[in-house]
Protein backbone atom coordinates (compact mmCIF):
# COMPACT_ATOMS: atom_id res chain seq x y z
CA UNK A 1 0.00 0.00 0.00
CA UNK A 2 1.60 3.34 -1.13
CA UNK A 3 1.45 6.52 1.48
CA UNK A 4 1.46 10.07 1.03
CA UNK A 5 1.94 12.84 3.46
CA UNK A 6 -0.17 16.16 2.89
CA UNK A 7 -0.55 18.93 5.50
CA UNK A 8 -4.10 20.40 6.49
CA UNK A 9 -2.74 23.68 5.90
CA UNK A 10 -5.27 25.50 8.26
CA UNK A 11 -4.85 23.53 10.72
CA UNK A 12 -1.26 23.80 10.87
CA UNK A 13 0.59 26.57 13.45
CA UNK A 14 3.91 25.56 12.44
CA UNK A 15 4.99 23.93 15.50
CA UNK A 16 7.80 21.77 13.19
CA UNK A 17 7.69 18.59 14.93
CA UNK A 18 7.00 16.88 11.87
CA UNK A 19 10.31 17.85 10.68
CA UNK A 20 12.37 16.55 13.96
CA UNK A 21 10.60 13.82 13.96
CA UNK A 22 11.04 13.06 9.73
CA UNK A 23 13.54 15.09 8.65
CA UNK A 24 13.84 12.61 5.57
CA UNK A 25 10.57 13.94 4.63
CA UNK A 26 9.96 17.06 5.65
CA UNK A 27 11.75 20.04 5.79
CA UNK A 28 10.88 23.94 7.09
CA UNK A 29 10.41 26.91 5.29
CA UNK A 30 11.85 30.27 6.91
CA UNK A 31 8.63 30.52 8.55
CA UNK A 32 8.81 27.42 10.31
CA UNK A 33 6.16 25.58 7.92
CA UNK A 34 6.95 22.12 6.37
CA UNK A 35 7.69 21.24 3.04
CA UNK A 36 7.24 18.24 2.14
CA UNK A 37 9.20 15.24 -0.08
CA UNK A 38 7.12 14.88 -3.45
CA UNK A 39 5.83 11.74 -4.48
CA UNK A 40 5.26 8.77 -2.19
CA UNK A 41 6.92 8.25 0.92
CA UNK A 42 9.19 5.16 0.43
CA UNK A 43 8.53 2.20 2.71
CA UNK A 44 11.26 2.65 5.17
CA UNK A 45 9.51 5.75 6.64
CA UNK A 46 5.80 4.61 7.05
CA UNK A 47 6.72 3.37 11.13
CA UNK A 48 8.39 7.29 11.66
CA UNK A 49 5.96 9.26 9.25
CA UNK A 50 2.64 7.55 11.49
CA UNK A 51 4.83 9.04 14.94
CA UNK A 52 5.63 12.39 13.82
CA UNK A 53 1.51 12.69 12.29
CA UNK A 54 0.89 11.19 16.33
CA UNK A 55 3.04 13.78 17.50
CA UNK A 56 1.63 16.69 15.65
CA UNK A 57 0.44 19.08 18.50
CA UNK A 58 -2.05 20.96 15.92
CA UNK A 59 -2.89 17.61 14.14
CA UNK A 60 -2.77 18.72 11.30
CA UNK A 61 0.03 16.15 9.36
CA UNK A 62 -2.02 13.10 7.75
CA UNK A 63 -0.59 10.08 5.98
CA UNK A 64 -3.16 9.12 3.71
CA UNK A 65 -3.46 5.78 1.29
CA UNK A 66 -3.05 6.44 -2.05
CA UNK A 67 -3.99 3.59 -4.78
CA UNK A 68 -1.58 4.02 -7.33
CA UNK A 69 2.58 4.50 -6.96
CA UNK A 70 4.07 6.90 -8.46
CA UNK A 71 7.54 7.60 -8.79
CA UNK A 72 9.30 9.54 -6.46
CA UNK A 73 11.43 12.94 -7.37
CA UNK A 74 13.15 13.04 -4.29
CA UNK A 75 12.44 17.32 -4.73
CA UNK A 76 11.19 19.19 -1.71
CA UNK A 77 8.18 21.11 -3.10
CA UNK A 78 5.37 22.93 -1.67
CA UNK A 79 2.51 20.42 -1.13
CA UNK A 80 1.23 17.35 -2.28
CA UNK A 81 -1.94 17.95 -1.75
CA UNK A 82 -4.67 17.34 -4.30
CA UNK A 83 -6.31 20.82 -6.29
CA UNK A 84 -9.00 19.37 -8.25
CA UNK A 85 -10.44 21.42 -11.06
CA UNK A 86 -13.84 21.90 -9.46
CA UNK B 1 -37.76 33.06 -42.44
CA UNK B 2 -34.44 34.65 -41.24
CA UNK B 3 -32.08 32.92 -38.59
CA UNK B 4 -32.73 33.73 -34.85
CA UNK B 5 -30.59 36.37 -33.07
CA UNK B 6 -27.18 34.45 -31.70
CA UNK B 7 -28.03 35.90 -28.44
CA UNK B 8 -30.16 37.95 -26.89
CA UNK B 9 -27.81 38.99 -24.04
CA UNK B 10 -27.80 38.98 -20.65
CA UNK B 11 -27.88 42.45 -20.04
CA UNK B 12 -31.05 43.28 -21.05
CA UNK B 13 -32.58 46.94 -21.19
CA UNK B 14 -31.98 48.11 -17.89
CA UNK B 15 -35.36 47.43 -16.36
CA UNK B 16 -35.15 44.57 -13.85
CA UNK B 17 -38.97 43.63 -13.44
CA UNK B 18 -40.16 40.46 -14.35
CA UNK B 19 -42.60 41.75 -17.53
CA UNK B 20 -39.29 43.43 -19.04
CA UNK B 21 -37.71 39.57 -18.62
CA UNK B 22 -40.68 37.69 -20.33
CA UNK B 23 -41.36 40.30 -23.17
CA UNK B 24 -37.45 39.92 -24.07
CA UNK B 25 -37.15 36.04 -23.17
CA UNK B 26 -40.19 34.63 -23.02
CA UNK B 27 -41.40 32.65 -20.06
CA UNK B 28 -39.15 29.85 -19.14
CA UNK B 29 -39.99 26.38 -21.14
CA UNK B 30 -41.43 23.78 -18.38
CA UNK B 31 -40.28 20.82 -20.15
CA UNK B 32 -36.24 19.47 -21.30
CA UNK B 33 -33.93 18.42 -18.76
CA UNK B 34 -31.00 20.69 -18.78
CA UNK B 35 -28.56 18.07 -19.40
CA UNK B 36 -30.06 18.42 -22.81
CA UNK B 37 -29.29 21.57 -23.96
CA UNK B 38 -26.18 22.48 -20.95
CA UNK B 39 -23.81 21.92 -23.84
CA UNK B 40 -20.36 23.00 -23.94
CA UNK B 41 -20.95 25.51 -21.48
CA UNK B 42 -18.22 26.87 -19.23
CA UNK B 43 -18.49 28.21 -15.37
CA UNK B 44 -17.88 32.35 -15.69
CA UNK B 45 -16.68 32.55 -11.98
CA UNK B 46 -12.48 32.09 -12.47
CA UNK B 47 -12.22 28.35 -12.91
CA UNK B 48 -13.87 27.82 -16.51
CA UNK B 49 -15.10 24.18 -15.59
CA UNK B 50 -18.08 22.72 -17.63
CA UNK B 51 -20.71 23.07 -16.23
CA UNK B 52 -22.43 19.81 -17.87
CA UNK B 53 -19.60 17.67 -15.58
CA UNK B 54 -20.63 19.62 -12.72
CA UNK B 55 -24.25 19.32 -12.76
CA UNK B 56 -23.73 15.69 -13.37
CA UNK B 57 -21.12 15.09 -10.65
CA UNK B 58 -23.59 16.92 -7.88
CA UNK B 59 -26.72 14.92 -9.13
CA UNK B 60 -24.69 11.61 -9.03
CA UNK B 61 -23.26 12.65 -5.35
CA UNK B 62 -26.54 13.46 -4.09
CA UNK B 63 -27.97 10.26 -5.87
CA UNK B 64 -25.44 8.26 -4.04
CA UNK B 65 -25.25 9.91 -0.53
CA UNK B 66 -29.08 9.19 -0.28
CA UNK B 67 -30.14 13.12 0.23
CA UNK B 68 -31.44 16.18 -2.00
CA UNK B 69 -28.49 18.58 -3.64
CA UNK B 70 -28.44 22.49 -2.69
CA UNK B 71 -27.84 24.56 -5.08
CA UNK B 72 -25.98 27.93 -4.46
CA UNK B 73 -25.70 30.60 -6.98
CA UNK B 74 -22.51 32.67 -6.57
CA UNK B 75 -22.70 36.23 -6.96
CA UNK B 76 -19.88 36.81 -4.36
CA UNK B 77 -18.36 39.10 -6.61
CA UNK B 78 -15.18 40.26 -4.16
CA UNK B 79 -12.59 40.76 -7.34
CA UNK B 80 -12.69 44.91 -6.94
CA UNK B 81 -12.00 45.16 -10.46
CA UNK B 82 -14.73 43.13 -11.60
CA UNK B 83 -18.30 44.19 -12.29
CA UNK B 84 -20.18 41.95 -14.29
CA UNK B 85 -22.00 39.49 -11.80
CA UNK B 86 -22.92 42.96 -9.45
CA UNK B 87 -24.21 44.38 -13.33
CA UNK B 88 -26.07 41.39 -14.18
CA UNK B 89 -27.88 40.72 -10.95
CA UNK B 90 -28.66 44.51 -10.78
CA UNK B 91 -30.37 44.59 -14.70
CA UNK B 92 -31.50 41.04 -15.56
CA UNK B 93 -31.90 39.25 -11.88
CA UNK B 94 -35.16 37.11 -13.45
CA UNK B 95 -32.60 35.31 -15.79
CA UNK B 96 -30.30 34.38 -12.85
CA UNK B 97 -33.45 32.94 -11.07
CA UNK B 98 -34.10 31.12 -14.02
CA UNK B 99 -31.12 29.48 -14.28
CA UNK B 100 -31.10 28.84 -10.35
CA UNK B 101 -34.48 27.27 -10.68
CA UNK B 102 -33.10 24.86 -14.16
CA UNK B 103 -29.80 24.26 -11.55
CA UNK B 104 -32.22 22.85 -9.06
CA UNK B 105 -34.05 20.51 -11.39
CA UNK B 106 -30.74 19.41 -12.87
CA UNK B 107 -29.34 17.78 -9.84
CA UNK B 108 -32.48 16.87 -7.92
CA UNK B 109 -32.09 20.04 -5.30
CA UNK B 110 -34.38 20.67 -3.02
CA UNK B 111 -32.52 23.98 -1.38
CA UNK B 112 -31.93 26.74 -3.02
CA UNK B 113 -29.42 29.66 -2.31
CA UNK B 114 -28.41 32.84 -4.06
CA UNK B 115 -25.65 34.48 -2.58
CA UNK B 116 -24.81 38.21 -3.38
CA UNK B 117 -23.08 41.78 -1.67
CA UNK B 118 -25.64 42.93 0.91
CA UNK B 119 -26.56 46.18 -1.21
CA UNK B 120 -27.77 43.76 -3.94
CA UNK B 121 -29.84 41.88 -1.44
CA UNK B 122 -32.77 44.20 -2.04
CA UNK B 123 -33.64 44.32 -5.59
CA UNK B 124 -33.12 40.41 -5.87
CA UNK B 125 -36.04 40.36 -2.58
CA UNK B 126 -38.26 42.40 -5.29
CA UNK B 127 -37.59 39.86 -8.24
CA UNK B 128 -38.30 36.94 -6.13
CA UNK B 129 -41.26 38.36 -4.57
CA UNK B 130 -42.45 39.33 -8.44
CA UNK B 131 -42.48 35.82 -9.25
CA UNK B 132 -43.84 34.42 -5.99
CA UNK B 133 -40.71 33.01 -5.15
CA UNK B 134 -40.03 34.66 -2.02
CA UNK B 135 -40.08 31.07 -0.21
CA UNK B 136 -38.42 29.22 -2.70
CA UNK B 137 -35.07 30.41 -2.85
CA UNK B 138 -32.96 31.71 0.03
CA UNK B 139 -30.85 35.44 -0.50
CA UNK B 140 -27.43 35.32 1.61
CA UNK B 141 -25.10 38.75 2.32
CA UNK B 142 -21.55 38.18 1.60
CA UNK B 143 -19.00 40.71 3.15
CA UNK B 144 -17.40 42.80 0.97
CA UNK B 145 -14.12 40.62 1.47
CA UNK B 146 -12.10 39.36 -2.16
CA UNK B 147 -11.99 35.52 -1.03
CA UNK B 148 -16.36 36.31 -0.15
CA UNK B 149 -16.84 34.19 -3.43
CA UNK B 150 -14.06 31.28 -3.46
CA UNK B 151 -16.48 28.18 -3.21
CA UNK B 152 -15.58 27.04 0.31
CA UNK B 153 -15.96 30.52 1.94
CA UNK B 154 -19.54 30.95 0.38
CA UNK B 155 -20.90 27.83 1.16
CA UNK B 156 -19.18 28.49 5.25
CA UNK B 157 -21.22 31.54 4.93
CA UNK B 158 -24.56 30.19 3.65
CA UNK B 159 -23.83 28.14 6.58
CA UNK B 160 -23.90 30.60 9.07
CA UNK B 161 -20.50 30.88 9.84
CA UNK B 162 -17.48 32.96 9.18
CA UNK B 163 -16.72 33.63 5.28
CA UNK B 164 -13.40 31.59 5.31
CA UNK B 165 -12.01 28.87 2.93
CA UNK B 166 -12.08 25.70 4.51
CA UNK B 167 -9.90 24.20 1.74
CA UNK B 168 -10.64 21.73 -1.20
CA UNK B 169 -11.43 18.26 0.34
CA UNK B 170 -13.95 17.11 0.72
CA UNK B 171 -14.83 18.67 -2.51
CA UNK B 172 -18.01 20.85 -2.18
CA UNK B 173 -19.67 19.13 -4.73
CA UNK B 174 -19.76 16.04 -2.33
CA UNK B 175 -20.13 18.02 1.15
CA UNK B 176 -20.91 21.68 0.89
CA UNK B 177 -23.93 23.22 2.45
CA UNK B 178 -24.80 21.06 5.46
CA UNK B 179 -22.80 18.25 4.54
CA UNK B 180 -25.03 17.77 1.31
CA UNK B 181 -23.74 17.45 -1.98
CA UNK B 182 -24.09 21.30 -2.91
CA UNK B 183 -23.87 22.93 -6.87
CA UNK B 184 -22.03 26.31 -6.63
CA UNK B 185 -22.19 28.07 -9.73
CA UNK B 186 -21.54 31.78 -10.66
CA UNK B 187 -24.55 33.62 -11.37
CA UNK B 188 -23.49 34.43 -15.12
CA UNK B 189 -23.16 30.71 -15.75
CA UNK B 190 -26.83 30.22 -14.43
CA UNK B 191 -28.41 32.88 -16.46
CA UNK B 192 -26.73 31.32 -19.57
CA UNK B 193 -28.30 28.18 -18.47
CA UNK B 194 -31.74 30.10 -18.49
CA UNK B 195 -30.94 31.73 -21.97
CA UNK B 196 -29.87 27.89 -23.34
CA UNK B 197 -33.25 26.72 -22.14
CA UNK B 198 -34.67 28.93 -24.71
CA UNK B 199 -32.95 27.57 -27.39
CA UNK B 200 -30.51 30.74 -27.37
CA UNK B 201 -26.72 30.25 -28.17
CA UNK B 202 -25.79 31.82 -24.94
CA UNK B 203 -22.55 30.33 -24.25
CA UNK B 204 -20.27 31.39 -26.85
CA UNK B 205 -20.70 34.96 -25.09
CA UNK B 206 -18.94 36.40 -22.18
CA UNK B 207 -19.36 39.05 -20.19
CA UNK B 208 -16.32 41.12 -19.41
CA UNK B 209 -15.51 44.16 -16.84
CA UNK B 210 -13.46 46.27 -19.19
CA UNK B 211 -11.22 49.45 -18.05
CA UNK B 212 -9.85 51.92 -19.95
CA UNK B 213 -8.32 55.79 -19.11
CA UNK B 214 -11.11 57.20 -17.57
CA UNK B 215 -13.94 54.75 -17.94
CA UNK B 216 -14.95 51.39 -16.30
CA UNK B 217 -17.86 49.30 -17.52
CA UNK B 218 -19.19 45.98 -18.20
CA UNK B 219 -19.93 44.00 -21.79
CA UNK B 220 -20.96 41.21 -23.71
CA UNK B 221 -18.39 39.93 -26.14
CA UNK B 222 -17.96 36.87 -27.74
CA UNK B 223 -15.52 34.24 -27.06
CA UNK B 224 -13.08 33.90 -29.79
CA UNK B 225 -13.12 37.70 -29.81
CA UNK B 226 -9.98 39.52 -30.80
CA UNK B 227 -8.89 41.06 -27.35
CA UNK B 228 -8.15 44.57 -29.07
CA UNK B 229 -11.73 44.43 -30.84
CA UNK B 230 -12.99 44.12 -27.14
CA UNK B 231 -10.97 46.14 -25.35
CA UNK B 232 -9.58 49.48 -27.04
CA UNK B 233 -5.83 49.77 -26.74
CA UNK B 234 -4.71 53.48 -26.80
CA UNK B 235 -1.74 54.63 -27.77
CA UNK B 236 0.61 54.43 -25.49
CA UNK B 237 -0.99 51.36 -23.67
CA UNK B 238 1.84 50.10 -21.60
CA UNK B 239 0.46 46.18 -20.45
CA UNK B 240 -3.02 44.67 -20.52
CA UNK B 241 -4.55 43.02 -17.30
CA UNK B 242 -5.95 39.96 -18.11
CA UNK B 243 -8.69 37.68 -15.52
CA UNK B 244 -8.38 40.04 -12.53
CA UNK B 245 -6.19 40.60 -9.71
CA UNK B 246 -5.11 36.93 -9.46
CA UNK B 247 -4.77 36.91 -13.43
CA UNK B 248 -2.12 38.25 -15.53
CA UNK B 249 -0.16 41.77 -17.16
CA UNK B 250 0.63 41.33 -20.81
CA UNK B 251 2.49 42.96 -22.72
CA UNK B 252 0.60 45.22 -25.74
CA UNK B 253 1.45 43.49 -28.42
CA UNK B 254 0.76 40.03 -26.93
CA UNK B 255 -2.39 41.23 -26.03
CA UNK B 256 -3.60 43.00 -28.92
CA UNK B 257 -3.66 39.79 -31.16
CA UNK B 258 -4.58 37.74 -28.47
CA UNK B 259 -8.52 36.24 -28.93
CA UNK B 260 -10.60 35.37 -25.64
CA UNK B 261 -10.46 31.73 -26.09
CA UNK B 262 -9.17 29.66 -23.54
CA UNK B 263 -6.53 28.10 -25.39
CA UNK B 264 -5.58 30.80 -26.59
CA UNK B 265 -5.29 32.73 -23.33
CA UNK B 266 -3.58 29.75 -21.81
CA UNK B 267 -1.04 29.94 -24.25
CA UNK B 268 0.42 33.11 -23.09
CA UNK B 269 -0.30 32.06 -19.76
CA UNK B 270 -3.51 33.93 -18.64
CA UNK B 271 -7.08 33.24 -17.89
CA UNK B 272 -10.42 35.17 -18.39
CA UNK B 273 -10.65 34.19 -14.62
CA UNK B 274 -13.22 37.14 -13.08
CA UNK B 275 -13.55 38.91 -16.92
CA UNK B 276 -11.52 41.67 -15.86
CA UNK B 277 -9.59 43.17 -18.75
CA UNK B 278 -7.63 46.49 -17.80
CA UNK B 279 -5.42 48.10 -20.68
CA UNK B 280 -2.65 50.28 -18.16
CA UNK B 281 -2.69 53.89 -19.92
CA UNK B 282 0.64 55.66 -21.12
CA UNK B 283 0.76 57.89 -17.56
CA UNK B 284 1.05 55.49 -15.14
CA UNK B 285 3.56 52.96 -13.24
CA UNK B 286 2.72 49.24 -13.71
CA UNK B 287 4.97 48.03 -10.64
CA UNK B 288 3.45 51.23 -8.35
CA UNK B 289 0.06 49.83 -9.61
CA UNK B 290 0.97 46.15 -8.91
CA UNK B 291 1.93 47.04 -5.59
CA UNK B 292 -0.86 48.54 -4.50
CA UNK B 293 -2.96 45.70 -5.74
CA UNK B 294 -0.73 42.93 -3.50
CA UNK B 295 -0.82 45.29 -0.44
CA UNK B 296 -4.85 44.44 -0.93
CA UNK B 297 -4.23 41.23 -1.78
CA UNK B 298 -1.96 40.37 1.60
CA UNK B 299 -4.80 42.15 3.69
CA UNK B 300 -7.21 40.20 2.32
CA UNK B 301 -5.84 36.81 2.88
CA UNK B 302 -7.70 35.02 5.15
CA UNK B 303 -4.54 34.65 7.62
CA UNK B 304 -5.52 30.78 7.93
CA UNK B 305 -2.45 28.92 6.56
CA UNK B 306 0.98 29.51 7.20
CA UNK B 307 2.91 30.37 3.78
CA UNK B 308 0.11 32.91 2.80
CA UNK B 309 -0.06 34.79 6.18
CA UNK B 310 3.74 35.15 6.37
CA UNK B 311 4.73 35.34 2.36
CA UNK B 312 1.90 37.53 0.87
CA UNK B 313 2.92 40.68 3.21
CA UNK B 314 6.34 40.29 2.68
CA UNK B 315 5.80 39.68 -1.17
CA UNK B 316 3.95 43.30 -1.29
CA UNK B 317 6.63 45.06 0.88
CA UNK B 318 9.04 44.05 -1.56
CA UNK B 319 6.54 45.31 -4.04
CA UNK B 320 6.25 48.47 -2.37
CA UNK B 321 10.12 49.02 -2.32
CA UNK B 322 10.10 48.20 -6.07
CA UNK B 323 7.60 50.82 -7.26
CA UNK B 324 9.85 53.64 -5.32
CA UNK B 325 12.00 54.76 -7.43
CA UNK B 326 15.73 54.47 -6.35
CA UNK B 327 18.58 52.67 -5.36
CA UNK B 328 17.00 49.16 -4.12
CA UNK B 329 18.48 46.77 -1.44
CA UNK B 330 20.70 43.70 -2.77
CA UNK B 331 18.82 40.22 -2.91
CA UNK B 332 15.06 42.42 -2.60
CA UNK B 333 14.12 40.61 -6.10
CA UNK B 334 16.02 37.17 -5.08
CA UNK B 335 13.95 37.06 -1.85
CA UNK B 336 10.79 38.50 -3.50
CA UNK B 337 11.39 35.34 -5.97
CA UNK B 338 12.08 32.71 -3.44
CA UNK B 339 9.08 33.81 -1.66
CA UNK B 340 6.26 33.83 -4.47
CA UNK B 341 8.04 30.49 -4.90
CA UNK B 342 7.07 29.29 -1.06
CA UNK B 343 3.75 30.37 -0.91
CA UNK B 344 2.18 28.61 -4.54
CA UNK B 345 0.36 25.47 -3.59
CA UNK B 346 0.75 26.09 0.16
CA UNK B 347 -2.49 27.37 0.78
CA UNK B 348 -6.38 25.90 1.27
CA UNK B 349 -6.97 27.83 -1.46
CA UNK B 350 -5.21 29.54 -4.05
CA UNK B 351 -5.19 33.04 -2.84
CA UNK B 352 -1.22 32.92 -2.86
CA UNK B 353 -1.24 30.88 -5.91
CA UNK B 354 -3.01 33.86 -7.89
CA UNK B 355 -1.76 36.86 -6.00
CA UNK B 356 1.80 35.49 -6.74
CA UNK B 357 0.96 34.60 -10.90
CA UNK B 358 0.44 38.27 -10.85
CA UNK B 359 3.63 39.22 -9.43
CA UNK B 360 5.20 37.12 -11.78
CA UNK B 361 3.62 38.87 -14.56
CA UNK B 362 4.12 42.32 -13.69
CA UNK B 363 8.44 41.25 -13.15
CA UNK B 364 7.99 40.18 -16.66
CA UNK B 365 6.23 43.10 -18.85
CA UNK B 366 7.42 45.82 -16.38
CA UNK B 367 11.18 45.25 -16.23
CA UNK B 368 11.78 48.30 -18.50
CA UNK B 369 10.39 50.25 -15.49
CA UNK B 370 12.26 48.25 -13.05
CA UNK B 371 15.33 49.42 -14.28
CA UNK B 372 14.07 52.93 -14.46
CA UNK B 373 13.07 52.87 -10.71
CA UNK B 374 16.86 51.29 -9.93
CA UNK B 375 18.32 54.32 -11.79
CA UNK B 376 16.10 56.24 -9.50
CA UNK B 377 13.30 57.54 -12.43
CA UNK B 378 9.50 56.17 -12.69
CA UNK B 379 8.03 56.84 -16.28
CA UNK B 380 4.58 57.92 -14.87
CA UNK B 381 3.26 61.47 -14.35
CA UNK B 382 3.57 62.70 -11.17
CA UNK B 383 0.44 62.38 -9.11
CA UNK B 384 -1.48 60.10 -10.92
CA UNK B 385 -4.30 58.76 -9.52
CA UNK B 386 -4.38 54.91 -8.86
CA UNK B 387 -5.37 53.24 -12.37
CA UNK B 388 -6.89 49.85 -10.55
CA UNK B 389 -9.10 50.50 -8.38
CA UNK B 390 -8.27 49.16 -4.80
CA UNK B 391 -10.79 48.95 -1.79
CA UNK B 392 -9.03 51.17 1.25
CA UNK B 393 -7.58 53.38 -1.65
CA UNK B 394 -3.37 51.30 -0.08
CA UNK B 395 -1.19 53.27 -1.77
Amino acid sequence: MSERLRVDRIACTGHGACADLLPEAVALDEWGYPLLAAGELPRELHRPARRAVAACPARALLLERTGVRQPLPGRLTGSTQGRSAQ
Amino acid sequence: MSAPPLTRGLLGTGDPSLAAHVAAHGPLPHGGHPTSFVGDLTGRGGAGFPTARKLHAVAEAARAAGTPAVVVGNGGEGEPAAAKDATLLARSPHLVLDGLQLAARAVGADTVVLAAAHSQLGGLDRALAERGDRGRVRLVGLPDRFLAGEETALVAAVDGGPSLPRGKVPPVWQRGVRGRPTLVQNVETLARLALLARGDDAAGHTLVTRHTAGRVDVAEVPLGARLADVLPLAPGTQAVLVGGYHGSWLPPAVAADLTLERSALASVGASLGAGVLAALPADRCGVRETASVLAYLAAQSAGQCGPCLNGLPRIAAALELLARPGPRRPGLLADLERWAGLVVGRGACTHPDGSVRLVASALRVFTPELAEHAAGRCTAAPGAPAFLPVPGGAR
